[in-house]
């Protein structure tokens, strides 16, 4: 499991350029990034280089925000890779929340995060169908 | 222990308060008749005379006095001396209509500072204190009125006055301030700043907070003693009265004494302006029976509260009036539904939420609608967009239930609803544009 940060945000002009400059200003360095929306607020979901350090500048510069547990998964980058790792998490009932694709990949894998309503049921069904996880030390953060 | 500022009046048996009581009474109502044409007149209409008033019981005789009679005679017609015994003047802030003038004696400002300074000594107050004084200094009497009862304590007075919150954090730290006297939203606009500032109440040397001069509610009590490491008691007054210190906290916190040795309270119904009997909710209405220059007799405070007679653990003897509910214009009629800024407060923070919100109330097409802004904690509660829907909601049923209104739920961002440097302005009425 890695932690992903999560941030609520106003729909304002502006707020996602503050809250990328604090977290450049501390030397944190972004791996993902999604944001969902609404008509009032928005959450902005990240992968970052240290995320305890990036939720404590944000709680100084005054945001709301959550460390949440997520998972990466190794999809198979071919036609159809992606489509059938859902299929199984479907077939299995694990529930996804959020899905979002990470920055850089690997050699024949692209990087997908995913939060589960069961994130444990998820890394057993991942792991009994052979799909790979990513831990965070492969991918340099913490 | 216990500790008094004057002990000999604030524990002396009720008998003895009372001959105190009809005493002055008798001695102001005969002098504002003589002295200020608007009482006389008034009571020449309601066919009373002086003679009339033989004790306290005899009050409701008198007719009532309002906030538009001190607009009406501004700025001096309600003086009972002449000018040259006035030596302070104050004024109210004029945000709902044309402001008020109101003078003090050198008598007047002992009263007043000794009214104050009971405040200061119940919160624990002593002359090893260093009391920081956040409201404005100026017209408004909250910053020389505690100003003024701190020095009669022998405690360091910091007149700090309000606005430049950061350099207040600086005060606070390095002064090492041991009591802080604000408005209750100004203190909880300290305690964030302070959080921002990478520091804590640990920093702090802060023992007693005494907050007033806007409603405020137990909950908010909770948050100010938490976050800054404080017993908070509450302190009421009127400028229309003498400004802070009309009515004081004790260390029990549940409710305020009354200076009934300067000021005599009652309890109306505020349509009919009959008398109720103690316990009972209605309007607060106050009677000065020492002041010298600015004595008014039964003003309708607009205020709503109750007062008892119930024995004090703290030993004072002086009657309790609860925290007011609101104003009886500040109260929101929605959709026939009465409710108080106040309650929706206690609502917002029972649930978990801050006490920084916005009431928006507005009307369309003939039905009024409600919009409750909350500022989220630091803490997203929920990352995803059900879940805080789901947070909305949950807040929406709240205050559906317990206060039968029903209100759209808005969260917001921490520190975006903009932080008032005096009184809070917590509710935006737009139906008041359309009359």
């Amino acid at each position: 499991m890695i932690q992903q940060l999560s941030v609520f945000l106003q729909n304002e002009p502006g707020k996602l350029a503050a809250i990328t400059t604090a977290l450049a200003e501390g030397g944190i360095d972004l791996r993902a990034l999604s944001i969902a929306d609404t008509t009032d607020f928005g959450i902005l979901r990240m992968l970052v280089s240290d995320a305890a350090k990036a939720r404590a500048i944000l709680e100084q510069k005054r945001y709301s925000a959550s460390v949440t547990a997520v998972t990466i998964v190794a999809v198979p980058d071919v036609p159809g890779g992606l489509a059938g790792v859902l299929t199984i998490l479907a077939g299995a009932g694990v529930d996804i929340e959020y899905m979002y694709s990470l920055i850089g990949r690997g050699e024949d894998r692209a990087y997908m995060v995913f939060r589960a309503t069961d994130g444990a049921k998820l890394l057993e069904t991942l792991a009994a169908n052979g799909i790979a996880t990513v831990s965070n030390e492969e991918l340099g953060i913490r | 222990m216990e500790h008094y500022y004057q002990r000999e009046i604030e524990t002396a048996p009720r008998e003895q308060i009372r001959a105190l009581q009809n005493e002055r009474l008798l001695a102001t109502v005969r002098r504002v008749y003589e002295r200020v044409p608007l009482y006389r007149g008034r009571m020449q209409a309601a066919g009373v005379t002086p003679d009339d008033i033989q004790s306290v019981d005899d009050l409701k005789k008198l007719p009532f006095t309002y906030k538009q009679d001190l607009r009406d005679t501004y700025p001096y017609g309600m003086f009972a001396v002449p000018m040259k015994d006035v030596v302070r003047l104050h004024a109210s802030s004029g945000t709902t209509g044309k402001q008020i003038v109101v003078g003090y004696t050198a008598n007047d400002m002992e009263v007043w500072s000794d009214c104050c300074a009971r405040s200061i000594v119940a919160a624990g107050g002593s002359a090893e204190d260093i009391v920081h004084v956040s409201y404005g200094y100026g017209l408004f009497t909250g910053g020389l009125g505690m100003d003024a009862a701190s020095k009669k304590v022998g405690a360091a007075t910091i007149p700090v006055s309000s606005g430049n919150t950061q350099r207040q954090i600086t005060i606070l730290k390095d002064f090492r301030s041991t009591i802080l006297c604000s408005t209750p939203s100004y203190a909880l606009h300290l305690a964030e700043a302070l959080r921002e500032s990478g520091a804590s109440k640990k920093d702090l040397s802060l023992k007693a907070g005494i907050f007033g001069a806007e409603p405020w509610t137990n909950e908010m009590r909770r948050e100010l003693e938490e976050q800054l490491g404080l017993k908070a008691f509450d302190i009421y007054g009127l400028t229309e009265i003498i400004g802070p210190g009309v009515a004081f906290e004790c260390g029990e916190q549940t409710g305020m004494h009354v200076n009934e040795d300067h000021f005599l309270i009652e309890i109306i119904d505020p349509d009919t302006g009959e008398v109720l009997p103690e316990g009972t909710q209605g309007e607060i209405v106050f009677s000065c029976i020492t002041k010298e220059a600015f004595p008014i007799l039964r003003y309708r405070t607009r205020d709503i509260g109750l007062i008892t007679r119930k024995p004090c653990p703290c030993g004072r003897t002086l009657v309790k009036m609860t925290k007011p509910r609101g104003r009886t214009d500040d109260m929101l009629i929605i959709r026939g539904v009465n409710v108080f800024p106040s309650q929706i407060e206690t609502v917002l923070l029972e649930q978990g939420y801050t006490a920084n919100y916005r009431i928006i109330v507005d009307r369309s097409q003939n039905l009024d609608s409600v919009d409750v802004e909350v500022e989220i904690g630091s803490e997203l509660p929920s990352d995803t967009v059900k879940g805080l829907d789901r947070q909305e909601k949950a807040l929406e049923e709240a205050l559906r239930s317990l206060l039968g209104i029903s209100a759209k739920v808005k969260l917001l961002e921490p520190n975006t609803i903009e932080r008032s440097q005096g009184k809070a302005v917590r509710v935006v009425d737009k139906r008041k544009l359309l009359d």
